[in-house]
């Protein structure tokens, strides 16, 4: 009884029918796949992604080299040098971020008194050169410029649940 | 259990948190507790330092006590039970902590201290992790104490260690607390710079961040330096410092506790040199003069000129014609190298002396010391002819100070200049320079009179015996032999002086006479380790002075800036200028250097290079190298022995410092017959005489381009000064123009009055760039208006 009906079942192609009626149903449905770079996925507001440097709303550079980003990098991919700068304030003079050693953990984000250094939502980038890995201080600052509003409103999103 | 060796002392047993140790009847609860290491907080107090008790910090629970007592201000008792860890104990440190953090600012990401803060490490042991107080947090103006301590006065706890220690240890009393309550604030008392010479040290004894190290400002932090102990190598205390190193620079100097040495503290001039080593004229690659002009060369081939250069003058000319100079601040190894290159060249010329006019005693310059200097704390009466030992050895200085602090020590000098120092003179003999071997012999002759003796006969004798001393001279020569711990301090000044000679052997005979101890110091730096290496002139062999007065064809100098580092500077450029060849191993390339050197090749200077250091009381202590060579230069015997090697003599073919070492051990001090005065004639009485003293911050190359240092009051020596009396004499005013002249030199210089200074004399300091176009620091000058 069983091996007849299984007989019918194969000569009918029900299972053909079967797996068909799913392709057609996603055949007409919207898609999944994204256009990128035209379409993107949407990040979460703590998502880490590429680095940038803050400044506060009047221009000036948050950071004050405590190097403690530097201190807690368990990659060792923050370099800072730090002076006095000629208005008497604590300033970096050099604040470099080694792309190929970092491992994107947040540390130092969480370190910074000052909500200096910020991991962005931005990671679409690449290097080309050698030597273009390290990401220098006027780059860094570059970045936290370009970025501010997203960077912004991510921290503003979060701050609840800090 | 650290255990109280000396049996006479009288002990209680006392019992801290159930463990049973023992203490000294009359100490504080806390000096008993750190050496049995348990740990109670504290911020105020400090173990060389007066109690003060106004932090509060170290409260801890007394049984039977009916409050909680601050551990630093109670004494100890038999039986007495202390209870660090109770809940009354801890509770009152829990509360002291939240008063003090009500107004520090919290600003540790900015501060220098952070990282290496005693508030902060406290704060964590003792503190709440959140602050209760909601109101405002006052606010305190900085202060400016000059160009070496930098302030934020906000961050201040009050704990007044600082205070403490400018007013007990360094002596000046220039900090003090001002206001009251909430409105207590550190401050100079009249706006002003600190002027201390031990200055620095407030900045390790503050516990916060309200006194932090000014030419190091922001440029590190406390975690990222390594600390490699070394030395310090401008005077021959040899401070025990710690270098503290990041990646290969010295970014600042802390001091090392050695109780024999330096205690906990470390003079400024040892603390803030090293920045001198990133100066623009450094040496970073060998270079010689072709066709009087410089070029950049490889090593190979400055090597080969400089050994081409001196073959020729030493075929030439003989091998007598060559003389090798040292800087004393060379290590024992290099100056033995020296030793060795002038001895397989032939030449007897060699010497470290480059200071000292006197070519009379061969061995000027040795140190004798009866005591260690560690004793001169404990001393009774301190007789110190011609030493501004403030300035000189400021560490030494700051041990006569103990003894005069802690046993009422008598301080006499006889010297050329009414200095200041830190502690009341029972008696002072200021007399121009020209009368300083009279006036020491007056007092040779008061002690032959108190000892109940005659002067013997001979030169020497003959001369005390035709003095006749006045009441000064009879009352130091009493107090020195009425003392049971007497010191008769011969210093720097008595050193370089032209009779140096003289006065060193009255010096020994005062001692005698008062049977007081003699300490006749060593040169600057390393001298002893030089005259252990044998780097003196040879059989026959030419002082420093000698040689350059008598002019030779080729000179090898290592270390040394002709302007600078030699006694009589328009001699020095002269005899240098004329010669055929003359070879330097240099740091740095100064003008001079650079107008008379045919080779410079790129020197290490030490603290970049390894080595051992000999100090006044003949201990020695290895370094290692503590920053990187700053471009190609390389270590002093590194170079020798390359250059040896090209030279062509034997025993230079080792390839570590260790055989050197072997080597000097193998080798025996050179040794002089006892120096016995042959004839005795003093300058007279016509005319001025020049006080060229090396100012504290012109002692060597790396001090004179320590820019902290070069801003301080200290380096302000660019004028003459001559006593009231003696203008008066020439017509002369403050502020006037004058002419200074020692024969063919003369500089033109503003004059000031003052009446520190003896009358006939003028004050001029050496190693200065003014004073580097005259003649001898010490000697005959004349003086004039400049019209």
């Amino acid at each position: 009884m069983q091996a007849i009906r299984q007989y019918f079942h194969s000569l009918m192609l029900l299972e053909l029918f079967k797996g068909l009626n799913v392709t057609f149903r996603y055949f007409h449905q919207p898609k999944f796949t994204l256009s990128y770079p035209e379409e993107k996925t949407p990040k979460s507001p703590r998502y880490r992604g590429l680095h940038a440097l803050r400044r506060y709303p009047n221009g000036e550079e948050r950071c004050i080299a405590c190097k403690l980003c530097e201190a807690v990098c368990p990659a060792l991919a923050i370099t800072i040098d730090s002076t006095q700068r000629e208005d008497g304030t604590r300033r970096t003079t050099r604040y470099d971020i080694d792309m190929f050693k970092c491992i994107y953990c947040g540390f130092c984000e969480e370190s910074c008194p000052v909500d200096s250094i910020v991991e962005t939502s931005f990671t679409d980038y690449h290097f080309e050169e050698r030597g273009e890995h390290i990401v220098d201080k006027q780059q860094l600052l570059a970045l936290g410029d370009r970025f501010e509003e997203q960077i912004a409103a991510d921290r503003a999103k979060d701050a609840p649940y800090r | 259990m650290a255990t109280i060796q000396d049996k006479d002392i009288e002990l209680v047993t006392i019992e801290v948190d159930g463990r049973e140790i023992e203490a000294r009847k009359g100490e504080m609860v806390i000096q008993a507790t750190d050496r049995a290491d348990i740990e109670i907080p504290r911020f105020c107090y400090h173990h060389k330092l007066s109690i003060a008790a106004n932090c509060r910090m170290c409260l801890v629970d007394v049984e039977k006590a009916p409050k909680p007592l601050p551990a630093c201000a109670t004494p100890v008792a038999e039986g007495m039970k202390v209870f660090t860890r109770s809940r009354r104990a801890v509770d009152a440190q829990r509360g002291v902590m939240e008063f003090l953090l009500i107004n520090h600012p919290l600003d540790c990401p900015i501060c220098d201290q952070g990282g290496e803060c005693e508030l902060q490490d406290l704060a964590m042991g003792y503190g709440r992790s959140i602050s209760r107080f909601t109101e405002r947090k006052r606010v305190v103006a900085d202060k400016n104490l000059g160009p070496l301590v930098s302030t934020d006065m906000t961050r201040c706890i009050h704990c007044t260690r600082c205070v403490r220690f400018l007013e007990e240890i360094a002596g000046t009393a220039e900090l003090g607390g001002v206001g009251r309550g909430e409105h207590t604030e550190i401050s100079t008392f009249i706006e002003r710079n600190i002027e201390s010479e031990l200055s620095g040290n407030i900045i390790d004894l503050c516990p916060v961040g309200a006194l932090t190290n000014k030419p190091f400002r922001f440029s590190a932090r406390a975690w990222e330096m390594t600390a490699r102990p070394y030395i310090g190598t401008h005077d021959c205390v040899g401070s025990n410092l710690y270098f503290h190193v990041r990646g290969g620079k010295i970014m600042r100097a802390v001091p090392r506790e050695n109780e024999d040495i330096n205690e906990c503290w470390l003079a400024d001039r040892d603390r803030y040199s090293h920045f001198g080593l990133a100066a623009d004229d450094r040496v970073t690659v060998p270079r010689i003069k072709v066709d009087g002009k410089w070029q950049d060369t490889d090593w190979d081939t400055a090597l080969a000129r400089a050994a081409e250069l001196l073959g020729k003058a030493v075929d030439d000319h003989g091998a007598d014609q060559l003389g090798v100079l040292a800087s004393p601040r060379a290590t024992c190894e290099e100056h033995f190298l020296l030793r060795r290159l002038a001895e397989g060249l032939g030449t007897p010329h060699r010497d470290h002396r480059l200071r000292i006019l006197d070519s009379r005693d061969p061995a000027l310059g040795s140190a004798r010391l009866d005591r260690p200097l560690r004793d001169v704390s404990g001393a009774d009466a301190v007789f110190m002819v011609g030493s501004h030992l403030r300035h000189d050895q400021p560490i030494l200085n700051h041990r006569v100070r103990t003894a005069w602090r802690s046993n009422q020590a008598a301080v006499m000098d006889l010297n050329p200049v009414a200095w200041k120092f830190p502690f009341d003179m029972a008696e002072r003999l200021i007399v121009a320079p020209q009368h300083m071997t009279e006036t020491l012999a007056r007092v040779a002759r008061a002690a032959f009179d108190i000892a109940g003796q005659t002067p013997p006969d001979s030169p020497l004798g003959r001369f005390i015996a035709e003095r006749s001393p006045e009441p000064a001279a009879e009352k130091i020569a009493r107090v020195l032999a009425e003392s049971d711990n007497g010191f008769l301090l011969v210093g720097d000044q008595a050193l370089f002086h032209p009779e140096a000679a003289f006065l060193r052997a009255i010096a020994a005979e005062i001692a005698r006479l008062t049977e007081t101890a003699l300490m006749v110091l060593p040169g600057p730096a390393n001298s002893q380790g030089a005259w252990r290496a044998g780097m003196v002139p040879g059989e026959s062999g030419k002082s420093a002075s000698e040689q350059l007065a008598q002019g030779r064809k080729a000179y090898l100098l290592f270390d040394i800036e002709p302007e600078f580092d030699l006694a009589d500077a328009a001699t020095a450029r002269a005899g240098l200028a004329d010669a055929e060849a003359v070879i330097a191993l240099a740091a740095f390339a100064g003008s001079d250097l650079l107008d008379v050197a045919d080779v410079l090749l790129p020197l290490a200077p030490v603290p970049e290079t390894e080595g051992s250091y000999i100090n006044a009381d003949g201990h020695r202590q290895w370094l290692k190298p503590a920053a990187r060579p700053v471009g190609g230069a390389h270590a002093g015997w590194k170079i020798l022995r390359l250059f040896g090697e090209h030279m062509k003599i034997d025993g230079f073919d080792f390839s570590l410092l260790a055989e050197v070492d072997r080597m000097l051990d193998d080798t025996d001090a050179p040794t002089f017959p006892p120096f016995e005065v042959e004839s005795i004639e003093t300058a007279g009485d016509e005319g001025l005489w020049r006080i060229g003293p090396v100012p504290m911050y012109s002692v060597d190359a790396l001090v004179r381009r320590a820019p902290a240092l070069q801003q301080a009051h200290h380096a302000d020596n660019g004028f003459a000064a001559i006593n009231p009396a003696t203008a008066d004499a020439l017509g002369l005013k403050d502020g006037d123009d004058v002419l200074l002249r020692q024969g063919d030199a003369q500089v033109r210089s503003v004059l000031r009055i003052d009446d520190a200074i003896p009358p006939s004399s003028v004050w001029m300091a050496s190693a200065t760039c003014l004073a580097s176009h005259l003649g001898p620091a010490w000697g005959p000058i004349e003086l004039e208006k400049d019209q």
